[in-house]
């Protein structure tokens, strides 16, 4: 019998790197027109004198050059320029969301794997994790920061606990699902071969959850980098991105750029640990695209 | 395994869901080794129960089931049989060469002895080349032979097959009709067949079940004595269309609207 040709992986190095270039260009093209609407919004509003939703000027908006040229300006005169601070600042806080979004995400993973065995668990323990979550974070950071203190621990992994408390969430929650995605075929599957529940676990569960973690992965980088600015306010942490936007806040009437900076600088942080989920995702995963949540 | 002794073998069978729906009663039925059995019947007669309660996948309420001399539970234990589902249910995480290889794991093969076996499946599945090829690469018939050799793996006395080529088209699944009859011989196994067409059937088995619907029991059973083996030209034959109207028959005695 002849085999019917079939369609072969399409992907080759040059589509590839044709597609890449593509998105890449897409990107710019994307911060350009951002950055065309806001000067256009600033200098029409300056024009019609706007006030509402916001008065329109130097001080809501700045220029968007002059942002990024406020990096390049000594924080302190004759001192380090302002990027040589917010790179400092960024590492710490990295740092910080970093440990908290691997402490959080484990925890997150064990507690899906230990609610999926168990329906008496899940109807007993999910509404409280979900109450966990209405409870808001800046309530929550003081507490930790102070009962973690109290017990001699540093004050920037009290942070970490406050981001892999805005972390764990998302990751226990997809990846449950996930656990529990298999269709009742590949169960009824594994219940022919008289697979044990751990066999079920690592050959089926696991693998299937692979993508719903990826998810919950990309929505916890950037919230672990949340959590650690949030966190490092009521810890009175001087050397993270938190501290120098509680700074910069109160010097907006004279100074706003620096916190617009900042701000840009927090983004480029939490899109810095997307990216690296993004390319993990794309090492662990090589199956259908449609597959890839 | 005795050679004299029962590949399947079900007495007194029925079974009823606890929504008060009866879906099997009365169920008497004995497979020899070696034979192709088909079970056939309208949609609700409880052929795939049957199937599931002969692979202890479900219990029966009443009756007994016994598997290569021993209870079903044990027999699946056992790893007593291989089965196929109407879809291919592989894992799209894993390559054609490691869905083949899932139920040696299972069973602590080691890599050497693994691959060896998955080898040979290939062949006998005629899907060389395609060892590392993820399923979604492939159409559905190959897929389907994929869950095949999978099934066939570990070498299980009975293969248990619920509608495996119903979702295929007429033409791919004739050829996998036949295909299956040289695995059956190649194999050696007994096989346990579900479907709802009638040549099919008919084409494949040594013996036809033909079931009638609620609550679900046998009508009546056709030998099939068609020259074995079975080719292309089977189907041409006088006999072949005295024994589709035959089945055909029995399903509209049974109360199935025959169409």
């Amino acid at each position: 019998m002849a085999a019917i040709a079939i369609e072969q992986p399409r992907r080759t190095r040059g589509a590839d790197t044709a597609r890449g270039a593509k998105r890449v260009a897409l990107v710019i093209v994307g911060l350009g027109v951002f950055w065309g609407l806001w000067e256009a919004y600033r200098w029409i509003g300056e024009r019609l004198g706007l006030t509402w939703p916001f008065t329109v000027d130097e001080i809501t908006m700045p220029h968007i050059h002059e942002m990024l040229s406020a990096l390049t300006k000594p924080l302190q005169p004759g001192g380090p320029t302002l990027l040589h601070y917010e790179w400092q600042w960024a590492l710490f806080t990295g740092k910080e969301a970093l440990i908290g979004f691997l402490l959080g995400g484990a925890i997150g993973f064990a507690l899906a794997i230990l609610l999926a065995h168990s329906r008496i668990l899940r109807r007993g323990l999910l509404p409280y994790i979900v109450i966990s979550q209405t409870v808001p974070i800046l309530a929550v950071a003081p507490m930790v920061v102070l009962g973690l203190g109290t017990k001699g621990v540093e004050p920037w992994i009290a942070v970490s606990v406050i981001a892999a408390y805005l972390t764990f969430f998302p990751v226990a929650m997809n990846t449950l699902r996930g656990l529990l995605s298999p269709d009742p075929r590949s169960l009824e599957l594994m219940r022919s071969y008289a697979a044990s529940r751990n066999d079920v676990l690592w050959k089926l569960r696991l693998p299937a959850s692979l993508p719903f973690v990826f998810s919950a992965l990309k929505i916890s980088a950037t919230a672990s980098v949340i959590g650690a600015i949030i966190g490092e306010t009521p810890a009175s942490i001087q050397d993270g991105l938190g501290g120098a936007i509680v700074n910069f806040n109160q010097y907006y009437s004279t100074a706003p750029t620096r916190l617009w900076a900042t701000n840009i600088v927090c983004a480029a942080l939490g899109l810095a640990f997307f990216a690296a989920v993004l390319i993990a995702e794309r090492l662990v995963l090589r199956r259908a695209p449609e597959h890839v949540a | 395994m005795n050679a004299t002794q029962p590949a399947v073998s079900i007495k007194g069978l029925s079974k009823s869901f606890k929504a008060g729906v009866t879906a099997l009663t009365g169920i008497e039925l004995e497979v020899r080794p070696r034979e192709f059995i088909s079970l056939i019947g309208p949609s609700g007669c409880g052929k795939s129960t049957l199937l599931r309660i002969i692979g202890d996948l479900i219990e029966p309420s009443e009756g007994s089931v016994e598997v290569n001399g021993k209870p079903a539970h044990r027999a699946r234990l056992d790893h007593d049989y291989g089965i196929v589902f109407q879809e291919a249910v592989l894992y799209d995480w894993r390559t054609v060469s490691k869905n083949i290889a899932l139920p040696l794991e299972l069973l602590k093969w080691n890599r050497e002895r693994r691959a060896a076996r998955v080898r040979e499946l290939l062949e006998l599945v005629e899907l060389e080349g395609f060892e590392d090829n993820h399923p979604w690469q492939l159409s559905g018939g190959m897929q389907q032979r994929v869950s095949i050799a999978r099934a066939l793996s570990f070498d299980p006395a009975l293969l248990l097959m619920d509608e495996p080529f119903g979702a295929l088209d007429e033409m791919t699944r004739e050829r996998l009709n036949l295909e299956l009859l040289r695995i059956w011989d190649a194999s050696g196994s007994t096989i346990v067949f579900v479907t709802h067409s009638i040549p099919e059937a008919v084409f494949l088995s040594t013996r036809v079940v033909v079931m009638s619907a609620r609550p679900g029991r046998i009508a009546g059973i056709v030998e099939v004595d068609l020259p074995q083996p079975r080719t292309g030209r089977t189907r041409e034959e006088p006999r072949f269309f005295e024994l589709v109207t035959q089945v055909r028959e029995l399903l509209a005695a049974g109360g199935a609207e025959v169409t």
